[in-house]
């Protein structure tokens, strides 16, 4: 399979800190990948370094298979970006913004301007407003007018840090929604995010970024992969013990967790023995837990050297 | 690129606000010289001031020497010194350059536009003072104008020397406009590109009147700028007016190769 964005010994050091430390990313067509990461841990920096904003230190950056920044011009049209929070003109109306962007680079054609720039304000769920000026819009509609803009150009790779910021709970699940259904359409996701749970409902794959380093990267089907373990909810816990002698692995309050990939085989012993048993599942860990196993403490906490 | 931004420029009702209240000193001055009938002697006040009573055909000099110390730089050094900061302050240029916009082009884009915005007020400033002085004085097409060394001008070399003295206050301006854009790359706030293009000014303003300071006044960026009069001498007196367009050229060469290299090579990180 092919690579969207790839990265290899990727540095940018400002000063004595290093914000990013060497990280290989490798994002493949078809992913959405979600880039995790405190706050600090250099996000917003390797996605900016993606883009071209901020020039690498050391190391390289390849976007649609072109060496990024020196191909900006070929590639960059084929890529829509949201980056850290959206940012628009205040006195101009939502499509002006829009139409303006548009024109300001390679790629757009001024013929389907109009009815492109109609399109993705429907898309987003703004064609109401699309005329009213943005600095009337809420935080919420500017994310959304944010996400138009990335979107007006129908792009191959979508590169969004934090989407999902200053959206009610109703816009977080249509956001969701709307990138799930781009990504059915062959729109490949880069998603950097602090939002455990938003990455663990879209993404295919995770990169987590610890203090500049990239200390996980793989499918999340392997991360949150059965364990071999199977959890029982039961109220008698101590008779598990007894039945299941060895096998127990750890047992809180009424979740046992016994060794056994097979959960009928561990139910059929159970109420063999006349243990009351109220749930069976495999057992898998969250991205939460293998994230916090991957990743120290939070950037922001800076420690005494 | 360019005409994105011709249009925000333009489109953006700050920049008439500004055109107009550059109009409003010139158009008072006339009204009350036009009230009082007391106009300045001949060698004080703005130049050409003197002479409006009798000829409202020169007004429009007039407004411009008006404008010129203090209020037209000021409005071209904040519109130079939001032409970059400004986009990073509101964030609009993370998004401009992922575009890609191209950071080379959309330099060129932004001085384009600072450009037209200096020649577009020069030239309303002009065209406002050609109507209040024909309005309000004695306008004489048929007689022409007399010179600052007292011989008679005709319309039509009173015209052409108008439309140098135009083309000259906007290639000051430009200079103005080249600190304003240099600042704006180094910066991500308007305001302290404004104000340092500004400091410059002043100070070039101040060691102009040191005596101390005579070694560098003819480098200094404002020296020149009251060279327009000197083209309604007669002959009309070159030497300091080339010198000024020297100077500018000058100034505004270096500032911008710095302004370039700065941009192209700088983290966007607003």
């Amino acid at each position: 399979m092919s690579s969207v964005v790839v990265t290899r010994g990727l540095v940018k050091q400002y000063g004595r800190v290093r914000a990013v430390d060497g990280i290989d990313l490798d994002v493949r067509t078809g992913d959405v990948y979600g880039f995790l990461g405190a706050n600090g841990s250099g996000k917003t920096t390797t996605v900016r370094m993606l883009l071209g904003l901020v020039l690498p230190t050391r190391g390289e950056v390849e976007l649609l298979g072109e060496r990024m920044p020196r191909a900006g011009r070929r590639v960059l049209p084929r890529v829509g970006a949201l980056i850290e929070g959206p940012a628009h003109h205040r006195h101009l109306s939502g499509a002006a913004n829009l139409a303006l962007l548009d024109a300001a680079g390679p790629g757009g054609s001024r013929r389907t301007r109009r009815r492109r720039v109609a399109e993705v304000l429907d898309q987003v769920g703004l064609g109401g407003v699309g005329r009213r000026k943005v600095g009337a819009y809420s935080l919420g509609m500017r994310q959304r007018l944010g996400l138009a803009g990335a979107l007006l150009r129908r792009p191959e790779l979508l590169v969004l840090d934090e989407p999902t910021n200053g959206l009610d709970p109703q816009g977080i699940s249509e956001v969701r929604e709307l990138l799930l259904d781009l990504h059915r359409g062959g729109t490949t996701v880069f998603l950097s995010s602090h939002l455990l749970a938003e990455v663990e409902q879209l993404c295919s794959r995770v990169g987590v970024l610890d203090r500049g380093r990239l200390v996980l990267q793989d499918e999340m089907a392997h991360l949150t992969a059965p364990t071999g373990a199977t959890v029982v909810d039961t109220p008698a816990p101590e008779r598990v013990r007894a039945v299941l002698d060895g096998r127990v692995l750890s047992a809180d309050g009424g979740r046992v967790v016994v060794r056994g990939a097979d959960p009928a085989e561990v139910n059929a012993l159970l109420v063999g023995a006349g243990v009351p048993v109220r749930g069976l599942a495999l057992q898998r860990p969250t991205l939460e837990e293998v994230v916090l196993a991957a990743a120290g403490t939070s950037a922001d906490r800076v420690e005494r050297a | 690129m360019i005409g994105v931004e011709l249009r925000k420029t333009f489109g953006r009702p700050r920049t008439w606000v500004t055109i107009a209240v550059l109009n409003a000193l010139p158009v008072l001055v006339a009204v009350l010289l036009r009230l009082t009938d007391l106009a300045p002697r001949p060698g004080e006040g703005p130049p050409f001031l003197s002479a409006v009573l009798t000829n409202g055909q020169l007004y429009p000099l007039a407004a411009l020497a008006i404008v010129l110390p203090l209020f037209l730089p000021i409005a071209v050094a904040v519109v130079s010194g939001d032409a970059v900061a400004g986009e990073a302050q509101a964030g609009t240029l993370r998004y401009l350059l992922a575009r890609p916009a191209g950071r080379t082009r959309l330099l060129v884009a932004k001085l384009v536009a600072v450009l037209a915005f200096v020649v577009v007020t020069v030239v309303v400033v002009a065209a406002v003072g050609y109507l209040v002085g024909t309005l309000l004085f004695d306008a004489r097409p048929v007689a022409g104008g007399t010179s600052v060394s007292g011989t008679s001008l005709t319309p039509e070399e009173l015209a052409v020397r108008t439309l140098m003295a135009i083309g000259y206050v906007a290639v000051s301006m430009l200079g103005v406009a080249a600190f304003g854009l240099f600042f704006s790359t180094l910066t991500d706030s308007p305001l302290a590109a404004a104000l340092g293009a500004l400091a410059v000014l002043v100070t070039s303003s101040l060691l102009f009147t040191l005596d101390a300071a005579s070694p560098i006044a003819p480098y200094l960026p404002t020296r020149y700028w009251l060279a327009f009069v000197d083209l309604f001498r007669d002959p009309v007196l070159w030497r300091d007016v080339v010198r000024g367009l020297a100077l500018q050229g000058v100034y505004v060469g270096v500032l911008l190769a710095a302004a370039w290299a700065n941009f192209t090579t700088k983290d966007v990180t607003s």
